[in-house]
């Protein structure tokens, strides 16, 4: 068979459509800007090592066979999460994907709750029904990790919608892979939320893989915040190197939801250290590819940026070896909680005694 | 003859097909280079390119969609859905377009097509990678449902679901997809759909399955044969249309039923099996019939092994049927 046909399946290389984000080299580690409290970047830092700490432990417990099916780490994309939700008040929503364990604790769910989750305990914050990919707290508006891709972006237009109409003030930050751009719930999504100007924020973390395959494989454009446009929605786009750029970006766009109540879509340019699940042998990515993108690590970069503002090296390994005992603790507590039993799955599934 | 797994018979028979006929075309997320992430398209990318084996995005309703057309204009697509799960962004598609298309253009239509999808639990994949949604395809007219339970049958069966001229969902259960080996004839061959297999004789009931639980209805079967009962197991292999004469005939045998499968029970297909049997041969029954099923509830992450009817729930089911 002659192929003919358009180059969806040539993986030529994309059009250049808008403007590229900034360098994609990254500029050298700086004071953070002026005017910024060391204490704030302190407790960003805090977030994301306690993220990569966990995560850690979470693929240590999985080889183990402590945590069963898939697991999706966010090692490498703490400074999205952290310093998103950073730029969120305490009773704004978040929402996200199955790659979730970072977003949970960003939006304040202890380290303990996130690990019983995964290690399937009944002291878990699913009650260890939901396992990795379902983290849900409802007092900290964590409303949930999703496994079916796109499935949860439709849902935060209703809560937008939910909170624009009690006129609470309240914001859903809504997350979700380059991958789920493709499926139909996202357009949707977006069409509906500048429709109705709701009070939510799309944020894409484009770390350029939908599983195995990179983005120019599956999508026609490069610029993901392009697809704002055609809805006729605010975007904006850049690194996510830098957590406190993170945070003041993604602050911008809450202000308008909140303000204005227009959504805003971001794309947010990472990448995931790991595969996409650990059962993901990753041969799609080069060593040198990943080497060179763990030398941008924002984690090390928030670190630096806290030494050059003053902070001694005493008191970083203070507050590490802080963060380690919170982790330890929280490993050791799911592994001595016990199991949720079979009583559980009758009242989960419906409120009353139905279920068989 | 080799010896080969679930996956590699899979494999197999799909080459086969593609090097047989050039209209067959493969598409779905991660099929071509990365090989599938069960590795069942592995291979295939190389030796029939990126235009018979498309990498495509990640969206299930345009993969379906698409595959429609395709099959429209005479071109036989085999669209993977990486788990039955995700297959629902398309179930408009399935149901209101693919199902339909011979019927509402009066018989001048049909979209042609095999949708590949690995189905049921045994993998601690919680409720998003486990599910067996089969009876919620049977339930549509217009679709044939296929479940293999060993390589030779999945070859053959494969085989013969591309070359059936109506839609068939070919629901491969992940569990089994390397612990079940066997014999696979080099070649050409294909397992009629619609043929139920009996996989173990036996006179005094008859055990009904599919998919990863025929193994554990084996099991169950050959620990009753201890207490001096002997099941009969059969495997639907085609869960629709279905072969309800096989099924008929080993019930006027036996006079027992027990069924068993991963869904949850109501509305299953053994709700269905159990309602033809009591039009079919009532008056032969001689217990109750029951259903040993996963429960009505989503397919849980922690408490997987309570939920799958494995055959220490079996069992049970087996000895008090057959003494009732
Ligand atoms: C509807 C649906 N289709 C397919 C899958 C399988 N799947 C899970 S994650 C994934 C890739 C998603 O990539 P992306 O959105 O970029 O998120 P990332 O994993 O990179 O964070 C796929 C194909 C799924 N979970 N849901
Ligand atoms: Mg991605």
């Amino acid at each position: 068979m002659a192929a003919k046909k358009g180059s969806a399946t040539k993986g030529s290389a994309p059009p250049q459509l808008a403007t590229k984000p900034s360098d994609p080299i990254a500029p050298p580690v700086a004071l953070p800007p002026e005017g910024t409290d060391a204490a704030h970047l302190m407790q960003l830092y805090r977030r994301m090592q306690t993220i990569r700490r966990v995560e850690e432990e979470c693929a240590r417990g999985y080889a183990q066979g402590k945590i069963g099916g898939f697991l999706h780490l966010y090692i490498g994309q703490e400074s999205v999460g952290v310093g998103a939700i950073a730029a969120l008040g305490p009773d704004d929503y978040a929402v996200t994907t199955y790659r979730d364990h970072g977003i949970a604790i960003a939006k304040g769910i202890p380290a303990r709750e996130v690990v019983a989750e995964l290690f399937g305990k009944v002291t878990g914050c699913s009650k260890g029904l939901g396992g990795s990919m379902h983290l849900f707290d409802v007092p900290r508006g964590m409303l949930g990790g999703y496994g079916i891709v796109g499935g949860h972006v439709p849902l935060a237009v209703g809560t937008a919608f939910a909170s624009k109409y009690r006129g609470d003030g309240r914001v859903t930050l809504c997350f979700f892979g380059d991958g789920a751009v493709s499926i139909g719930a996202f357009h949707e999504a977006m069409s509906l939320a500048a429709l109705w100007k709701l009070p939510c924020v799309f944020l894409c973390e484009n770390n350029g893989y939908s599983m195995g395959t990179p983005l120019h494989r599956t999508l026609s454009v490069e610029d993901i915040s392009l697809k704002a446009i055609g809805y006729g929605m605010a975007r904006d786009r850049f690194f996510a190197r830098d957590v406190l750029e993170v945070e003041a970006r993604v602050r911008a766009a809450i202000d308008r939801a909140r303000e204005t109540s227009e959504p805003t879509l971001i794309e947010i340019r990472t990448y995931r250290f790991r595969g996409h699940s650990m059962s993901d042998p990753g041969k799609y990515r080069t060593p040198e590819e990943i080497e060179a993108q763990k030398k941008l690590d924002p984690l090390s970069r928030a670190r630096e940026q806290l030494g050059l503002s003053g902070r001694s090296e005493e008191d970083l390994a203070k507050l590490d070896a802080e963060i380690e005992d919170e982790v330890m603790d929280a490993v050791r507590f799911a592994d001595e909680s016990p199991e949720p039993g079979p009583e559980l799955l009758a009242p989960t599934t419906y409120a009353g005694e139905f279920a068989r | 003859m080799p010896q080969m797994n679930m996956v590699q018979a899979i494999n197999d028979a799909l080459r086969l097909e593609m090097r047989r006929n050039d209209k067959v075309v493969i598409l779905g997320e991660d099929v071509g280079k990365v090989g599938g992430v069960f590795r069942v398209t592995a291979g295939l990318y190389d030796e029939f390119g990126e235009d018979r084996v498309i990498d495509t995005p990640l969206s299930e309703g345009g993969i379906i969609g698409a595959a429609i057309g395709m099959a429209l204009y005479g071109l036989v697509p085999i669209p993977e859905i990486q788990f039955a799960d995700f297959i629902f962004p398309a179930y408009d598609q399935i149901v209101s377009e693919l199902a339909k298309f011979r019927y509402r253009s009066g018989g001048e239509y049909v979209s042609k097509l095999v949708i590949r999808t690995p189905m049921g639990g045994g993998i601690r994949g919680g409720h998003y990678h486990s599910q067996s949604p089969e009876s919620q395809f049977i339930h549509v007219a217009g679709l044939k449902v296929v479940c293999p339970t060993n390589p030779y049958d999945a070859k053959g069966l494969l085989l013969a679901s591309i070359r059936d001229p109506d839609p068939v969902l070919f629901f491969e259960p992940k569990r089994i997809y390397r612990a079940a080996k066997g014999e696979v004839p080099e070649g050409d061959y294909t397992v009629p759909l619609s043929q139920a297999s009996v996989v173990r004789p036996g006179k005094h009931l008859t055990v009904i399955s599919w998919g990863a639980m025929i193994y554990e209805a084996l099991d169950a079967a050959n620990q009753a044969a201890a207490k001096g009962i002997e099941a009969e197991v059969i495997d639907l292999r085609t869960l629709w249309p279905i072969d309800i004469d096989t099924i008929v005939e080993s019930v006027k045998k036996t006079g027992r039923v027990v069924v068993v499968h991963e869904a949850p029970k109501s509305c299953g297909l053994g709700g269905e099996i159990i309602a033809m049997i009591n039009e079919k041969c009532f008056t032969h029954l001689e217990a109750p019939p029951v259903r040993v099923t996963g429960f009505d509830t989503p397919f849980p992450y922690t408490l997987e092994l309570e939920y799958l009817p494995l055959a220490h729930r079996i069992l049970p089911a087996i000895v008090e049927t057959a003494a009732y």
